[in-house]
């Protein structure tokens, strides 16, 4: 939790008609912070952001900027700058005159206006494109010139509505990497929208997790990713494994799981407050997964399986291992250390699956 | 798909092509050559160059003053119904009202309503509040059917540039006022420039409406449509017909030009 809240949302909800779009969020971002709004397509990210735009009024909530109040602030007036998801570059304009068009209050004059564009094209590395059309840019081009366009308005919080999306991979993630750099370097408070997870947790110092309006929770992406609270965040963030199960006891500072699949799991007791007779789900990662041949006796954290599938992902393979009785595989990720991955795919059919304590999440089931 | 058979295809398109454009502009040609013609009478064969009936064309005063008034007309009608028409575009394309399609079909009522109809509906509406006919009720009837034609105009030139840049402005920092003058407007005016010469167009050879709603001062269709009855003016009238023609053909040229013009 930041400890000097910069932007306040306090328990904001936005109603389209019958549809919640967002619905009873809170959330605090400090000065400085890289801020993640991230989940499934609908979920309301864009309505959040475009309601700390000022495009939206909250039905109900309020929401604070550096201390002031927005509700009466129009858009023109919030110390906020928006890139939007599609840019939205002045078509008639071309990229001087785009980046430019905020600075026209200032009354800069021709020569300190001009510094103050090229610094934004050096930002952006576009030094020279100052004449381009609006619609001679390509993808990539556009997105740059719109994140120029408004930070030369030195705004104290930048919001980003999934500014990547429409970008092929290989730029994506060249344009994450700059980004990061430049909100280091300038110091801004970004609000990033994404339901790209990976993206999210590349990128973010917090996230705040959404489905339908609500926020279920707000982390670091270790801490997310690591010890997420709720399925849908554990499921939404990363692959996992899930197994029903039933606490069995809870003594010598363990508890112990009897699971579907994977018989019984042991886990530290003191993260958790279940007890036995508790209902559970037991959540495993698959890259925490250690698989090896052969059929050694049981023991806990410990299940026997035959690999029925495998897919190559080049770095790392994705192993599909049928447990007995159950239609549902377990996913085990290998590391590509040496080929060990592929040897493995082609290796013995019968297989031991092992992990640690620390390994094993237990969640409350929804 | 098969190029022959597409070829073949583009053979019989053209011959109708052809002909139909044979049918629609010849007579429309017959109008320059007869104003050269040196005969009053409008028939073959063609007697002999001359100027005179574009002299006299020149020095008719009357004729003149309702093209006079033709011209103020079409000039108002055509700023009145485009303003009409980005408002109404703007409503349209902006809020996403309800029922919003049912109002684009009461807009355009006018477009289907037979125009003799509407010219009595007009005025029998204009005597019984007791508005005297003069110019200003023909702009009035020109404003009716022109509105629909300048809306359907700007609502498919504002719906080809995104929402969003309007919202960019405002949150660069300009005031809804400074955004309609920074984007909007010139996103909008080449529409607005097709639009204006369209209504100009259509309001200049308007006759009906104009026939039922003219007080004392003419318009020019009606004006010529009155001299027709008097054969020895017919040659002059086809001059003016034909500098018309002329005129018109560039406005209407220019004008989708504009339409045309993507959004750049
Ligand atoms: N102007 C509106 N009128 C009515 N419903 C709306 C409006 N804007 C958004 N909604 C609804 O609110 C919900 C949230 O929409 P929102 O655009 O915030 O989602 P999102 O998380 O940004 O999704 P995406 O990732 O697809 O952009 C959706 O169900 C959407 O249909
Ligand atoms: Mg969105």
């Amino acid at each position: 939790m930041p400890d000097e809240a910069f932007i306040s949302i306090l328990d904001v909800s936005k109603h389209f008609g019958p549809v919640k779009a967002v619905d009873r969020v809170s959330i605090n971002i400090a000065q400085g912070e890289f801020f993640a709004l991230l989940g499934p397509s609908g979920c309301g990210k864009t309505t959040l952001l475009r309601m700390l735009a000022g495009f939206e009024a909250p039905t109900l909530g309020e929401i604070y900027i550096d201390d002031q109040p927005t509700a009466s602030m129009p858009p023109y007036q919030r110390p906020v700058n928006m890139v939007f998801q599609n840019y939205a570059i002045f078509p008639h304009l071309n990229v001087y005159q785009n980046i430019a068009f905020g600075l026209r209050k200032e009354k800069l004059s021709r020569s300190d206006l001009d510094a103050r564009v090229n610094e934004a094209l050096a930002l952006i590395k576009l030094e020279g494109y100052g004449t381009r059309g609006a619609n001679e840019l390509s993808g990539g081009q556009r997105q740059r010139v719109a994140l120029a366009r408004a930070l030369i308005k030195r705004p104290k919080v930048l919001l980003l509505d999934e500014p990547l999306g429409a970008l092929d991979k290989k730029l994506r993630e060249q344009m994450q990497i700059e980004l990061r750099q430049l909100q280091k370097s300038v110091g801004i408070t970004f609000v990033f929208v994404t339901h790209d997870q990976e993206e999210a947790l590349t990128m973010s110092d917090r996230i705040a997790v959404m489905s339908e309006g609500h926020v279920l929770e707000i982390g670091s992406p270790e801490g997310l990713y690591e010890r997420p609270r709720t399925r849908f965040v554990a499921d939404f963030i990363g692959t996992m494994n899930f197994f029903e199960g039933r606490v069995r006891a809870r003594e010598g500072g363990k508890i112990a799981v009897d699971a579907e699949r994977v018989g019984e799991v042991q886990v530290p007791a003191d993260d958790y407050d279940f007890n036995a007779g508790d209902t559970v789900v037991v959540a495993l990662r698959p890259e925490n997964i250690r698989m090896r041949p052969g059929r050694p006796d049981l023991t806990a954290n410990m299940a026997h399986g035959t690999m029925s599938n495998a897919a190559y992902l080049g770095d790392r393979a994705h192993i599909y291992v049928q447990t007995e009785g159950s239609e549902q595989p377990i996913l085990v990720a290998m590391q590509n250390l040496d080929g060990a991955a592929s040897s493995a795919t082609h290796g013995e059919r019968s297989v031991a699956l092992q992990w640690s304590e620390q390994a094993v999440l237990l969640l409350r089931p929804e | 798909m098969n190029v022959r058979v597409s070829r073949a295809k583009m053979g019989w398109l053209g011959l109708y092509a052809a002909t139909y454009l044979t049918f629609i502009y010849l007579p429309v040609l017959l109008l320059p050559v007869f104003s050269f013609n040196d005969a009053i009478y409008v028939a073959f064969p063609i007697k002999g160059f001359t100027l005179k009936w574009w002299e006299e064309m020149v020095a008719h005063e009357g004729m003149l003053q309702s093209l006079r008034n033709s011209l103020k007309v079409g000039v108002a009608v055509s700023i009145i119904s485009t303003v009409f028409g980005v408002l109404a575009a703007k409503a349209f394309t902006r809020y996403r009202m309800p029922g919003s399609r049912a109002l684009t079909g009461f807009f355009s009522i006018p477009l289907v309503i037979p125009l003799i109809i509407l010219g009595i509906a007009l005025l029998t509406v204009l005597t019984t509040v007791g508005v005297s006919l003069s110019l200003y009720t023909i702009m009035l009837g020109h404003v009716v059917i022109c509105v629909p034609f300048a809306m359907f105009i700007m609502i498919s030139r504002l719906e080809g540039f995104d929402q969003s840049v309007e919202e960019a402005a405002q949150d660069l920092g300009e005031t809804p006022w400074m955004t309609f003058w920074r984007v909007t407007f010139p996103l909008a005016l080449p529409g607005i420039m097709a639009s204006m010469l369209l209504t100009f167009t259509i309001s200049f050879d308007e006759f009906l409406l104009a026939f039922f709603l003219a007080g004392d001062q003419l318009t020019l269709p009606i004006y010529i449509w009155g001299q027709l009855r008097f054969p020895k003016k017919l040659p002059s009238v086809l001059a003016l017909g034909s500098a018309i023609l002329l005129a018109t053909t560039i406005l209407v040229t220019v004008a989708m030009m504009f339409v045309r013009r993507k959004g750049d």
